[in-house]
């Protein structure tokens, strides 16, 4: 522990390095070619932007999280099918409430009740995985994936039985999207999330020895399942609101998990979880930025971030194999 | 006869074996020894025509493994891999059937089906012919991998570490099998098997072969390597040799 | 022998009864109206059926000759990225050669497919066979790595409606003249009955199976290109179709283990009954409209894998 405490202001050096990345990266994402009526473009602007900088943040946190609680660096949210589940509610809710009965939810209740939703569904399937998988994590990953995949064929499937004309009310919400953002909802996902990553910090010590496996955290006197169980519904409120925002995208939070343990330079949770969440935000303004302002190529963010995330992925096992 | 000569092989830039020289006369059972990584397995891969050596030359009876075709050489020396992971889900008659495939490339005639049999009496597997590899014990499917091997009846039977996985019962009772069926006679085998319990080496091998850092150090009857002083300067701890019931016992010190 | 005998008989009349509903049922009646009822079969109801029976029959024999290659029966042409690097190809010779036949178009995919298939098995070899769960993840993660570059170049070239077409299998466009390419499954599946012994011998492993006097490298090569053409010629002309050679070759291996001269036609008769099952309750779930096959059977063949991901082995049947 000594040995820690001495090092510790580099990683806190680096998070505010990292910090200063982002908000040049913002100020690039706002002030970029700025023509025309600016006030209505810096809004629009502005609110793209904190859509970007909530779900790159949370994403990246989230994922931290569960990696964490999971005891491995390969697994992410996204991974174990959550998007899915999102696909498979939002279907549902149609095909409860018909097409226009959807349609004419307030924008405000129906954020808020599907990510209720997703955070009660996410922590039941999470907890299920977690808890069937404890030794195998292999077999939890991969279960997770084909629930997913049951999941999505189950949505396709209700999707194919409902109308044509509802059919395309939910076609809308399956691909993500960072070019539109509901407004209204913009603000309550703020605050889910402030609060959501305040609670995460909140935890970092008892997270630190989590870190260690469950068994020698259990050792050490910490109430490893509660701990799990808290964290595990943090991610989901977390990934639910993310989700929601922009619909699913698999592998950032990887990335952005895998970033921040660079930077970081650091098991401890306190910096570990910043530096993920800034990492997050930072890839995609940037990504973002890059794309849309520079090339002029409109929703390509979103495969890219597969493309390359899948490409991580896979340099993650291959090293882990051979080392 | 077996000549190996001036064999080398190397794993990329890892040296495994250097100049290897060995001759294994066509009777009983030789077992081979030596520290892990001394470079045993490769050996064996070399002989059986599986692993292609960067040098030196190989001649199982006077056949060049690596000139001859596959089932040619699959009918003169047959290999059992050490542990070996099989996902398949053959029954073990299945698959000590396909030991005959050399022989018959798909078209199994009457002589096929006496010698599988036969396999399957010898190594006490009838009782489980009809069951699938994966639903046998570690043990069982190794008896049914060696019966296997032995179902090729080749003159020469390869077995990397065949002891893997088997209780004590089980391993004597393949030494003892392995035994009568290297004796002399018209259908004597020639055995070779890695052993990494010198004790069961000393207790059934006619010769020994002693290996360390890719090179062979002795190669004699049984009595002449396993002396403390070579075991000693193989595995790099000391050895002691204890007459017990007119047998020999090794115990590390 | 007689076992044997009645099983042949079952499935035979199954599968029979399977191909006369799928002749029968459609959005066109069979009897009355103004269509003919030779000229309605021949055109498109024999068609449709013909290509759903191949298309099932050959992905169930490329998931058999897959899992046995790289000895891992959670392994199917779907998680290979064969599928992936198929459309790859055939974006690819879209945008080189807009206008060339349909014959090299398949051989471009084909080609390409066994490519993205030779890279599956590259990453096969470094993933070590203790952990069985971990190799269809790998896949599936580079399946996805070759999704979506292909994307990303429909994306840019403006093909993305190709993409659609390609990647939900189904059989509603299928008619005369548009699925004649399948009956190439047929010749390919005598081809892998021919080596049924030869790749059981696969799923030995490589130091086994050459100890046997097996040649490895041709068998897998042979075994590569009959996996890249399959699922090649479904991609091409149905669709993607993933979990079937998942589901019929593990069905079959649970119940009658893994002797493939004698269960192979099991496995082909099982995937081709699967997905016509799924192709006809495709047409009747929600008629007028029709549900993709690839709809029906993902639901039934996800349900499917994740039992086998917790089912202990079972002892199969003697018989």
């Amino acid at each position: 522990m000594a040995e820690t405490a001495g090092t510790f202001p580099r990683p806190a050096r680096r998070l505010w390095a990292l910090a200063g990345l982002l908000a040049a990266l913002s100020l690039l994402f706002l002030f970029w070619h700025l023509r025309g009526p600016t006030g209505f473009i810096l809004s629009l602007r502005a609110t793209r932007l904190a859509a970007l900088i909530l779900v790159g943040a949370a994403t990246g946190m989230a994922t931290v999280l569960f990696q964490t609680v999971a005891a491995n660096r390969l697994l992410t949210p996204g991974i174990v099918g959550i998007d899915a589940l999102f696909i498979f509610l939002q279907t549902a809710l149609v095909a409860t409430l018909g097409g226009l009965g959807y349609a004419l939810l307030p924008e405000f209740g129906r954020f808020l009740a599907e990510t209720a939703l997703l955070t009660l569904a996410a922590t039941a399937l999470f907890g299920l995985l977690l808890r069937r998988g404890a030794g195998d994590v292999t077999r939890m990953i991969l279960t997770g994936v084909i629930l997913g995949v049951l999941l999505r064929g189950l949505a396709e499937l209700a999707q194919r039985m409902l109308d044509p004309s509802e059919f395309a009310v939910v076609q809308q919400a399956m691909f993500a999207s960072f070019g539109s953002v509901p407004t209204g909802a913009l603000w309550m996902a703020a605050v889910v999330l402030v609060g959501a990553g305040a609670l995460a910090i909140a935890m970092a010590p008892a997270l630190d020895v989590a870190a260690l496996g469950r068994p020698t955290a259990r050792g050490l006197g910490l109430a490893h399942d509660r701990l799990a169980v808290a964290a595990l519904m943090l991610v989901a409120a977390m990934v639910a609101v993310a989700t929601a925002l922009v619909g699913p995208v698999t592998f950032l939070g990887l990335i952005a998990a895998a970033l921040g343990r660079v930077l970081a330079g650091t098991y401890r949770h306190a910096v570990l979880l910043p530096a993920a969440g800034l990492s997050g935000a930072a890839i995609l303004v940037a990504g973002q930025f890059v794309f849309e302002r520079l090339l002029g190529l409109h929703s390509t963010l979103a495969v890219l971030v597969e493309f390359f995330g899948g490409l991580l992925f896979l340099a993650l096992v291959l090293n882990r194999r051979s080392a | 006869m077996i000549e190996v000569r001036s064999l080398s092989y190397a794993a990329g830039a890892t040296p495994i074996l250097h100049e290897v020289g060995l001759d294994l006369a066509p009777r009983g059972i030789t077992a081979l020894i030596g520290p892990n990584g001394a470079g045993k397995s490769t050996l064996l891969h070399c002989i059986a025509g599986l692993a292609r050596p960067g040098a030196g030359t190989v001649r199982i009876d006077g056949l060049d493994p690596f000139a001859v075709p596959d089932r040619r050489r699959a009918r003169q020396v047959a290999l059992l891999q050490q542990s070996p992971t099989v996902a398949s889900r053959l029954r073990v008659a299945e698959l000590v059937g396909f030991g005959r495939w050399p022989h018959h490339a798909g078209r199994p005639g009457p002589e096929d089906a006496r010698v599988v049999a036969e396999a399957l009496t010898a190594f006490e597997l009838d009782a489980l012919a009809a069951r699938p590899l994966d639903t046998l014990s570690g043990g069982q499917r190794q008896r049914a991998m060696v019966a296997m091997a032995y179902a090729q009846a080749t003159p020469w039977l390869l077995l990397d570490e065949p002891l893997n996985a088997l209780d004590p019962r089980h391993a004597r009772d393949l030494m003892a099998r392995l035994h009568d069926l290297s004796r002399p006679g018209p259908d004597g085998r020639a055995v070779v098997v890695v052993l990494h319990d010198i004790n069961a080496a000393a207790l059934w091998a006619d010769r020994v072969v002693a290996m360390k850092d890719g090179r062979v150090i002795a190669s004699a009857g049984a009595d002449e390597v396993l002396r403390a002083e070579i075991l000693e300067e193989v595995f790099d701890t000391r050895f002691e040799i204890v007459p017990h019931r007119g047998r020999q016992l090794v115990v590390t010190l | 022998m007689t076992a044997g005998l009645r099983l042949w008989l079952g499935l035979g009349t199954a599968l029979a009864a399977l191909a006369g509903l799928s002749l029968c049922i459609g959005a066109a009646s069979l009897f009355s109206g103004d269509l003919g009822t030779g000229w309605l079969i021949a055109v498109s109801r024999f068609p449709r059926t013909a290509a759903a029976l191949l298309a099932g029959m050959g992905l169930a024999l490329a998931g058999v000759v897959i899992q046995q290659t790289v000895q891992n029966r959670l392994v199917e042409p779907a998680l290979t990225g064969t599928p992936e690097a198929a459309m790859l190809g055939l974006l690819g010779v879209t945008l080189i050669a807009p206008g060339a036949a349909p014959v090299w178009k398949m051989a471009a995919a084909t080609a390409s497919a066994l490519i993205g298939t030779a890279g599956f098995l590259a990453l096969a070899r470094r993933i070590p066979r203790q952990d069985p769960m971990l190799l269809p993840l790998v896949g599936l993660i580079y399946g996805g790595i070759l999704g979506s570059a292909g994307l990303w170049l429909a994306w840019t070239t403006d093909l993305v409606q190709y993409l659609g077409i390609w990647r939900l299998g189904e059989f509603s466009g299928v008619v005369q003249g548009r699925y004649e390419l399948l009956w190439g499954i047929a010749a390919l599946a005598l081809l892998v009955y021919a080596a049924a012994d030869r790749i059981t011998l696969l799923g030995l492993g490589e130091t086994q199976a050459r100890s046997l006097g097996l040649n490895y490298a041709q068998t897998r090569t042979l075994g590569l290109v009959a996996v890249a053409a399959i699922t090649a010629l479904v991609i091409v002309t149905v669709g993607a179709l993933p979990f079937v050679g998942l589901v019929a070759p593990n069905l079959v291996s649970r119940w009658r283990g893994d002797n493939l001269r004698a269960n192979l036609p099991l496995v082909a008769a099982g995937g081709a009954g699967m997905v016509l099952a799924a192709d006809i309750l495709g047409r009747v779930l929600r008629e007028p409209y029709e549900i993709p096959a690839a709809t029906v059977f993902g639901v039934f063949g996800a349900g499917v894998f994740l039992w086998l991901l917790y089912a202990a082995p079972g002892p199969a049947r003697n018989g």
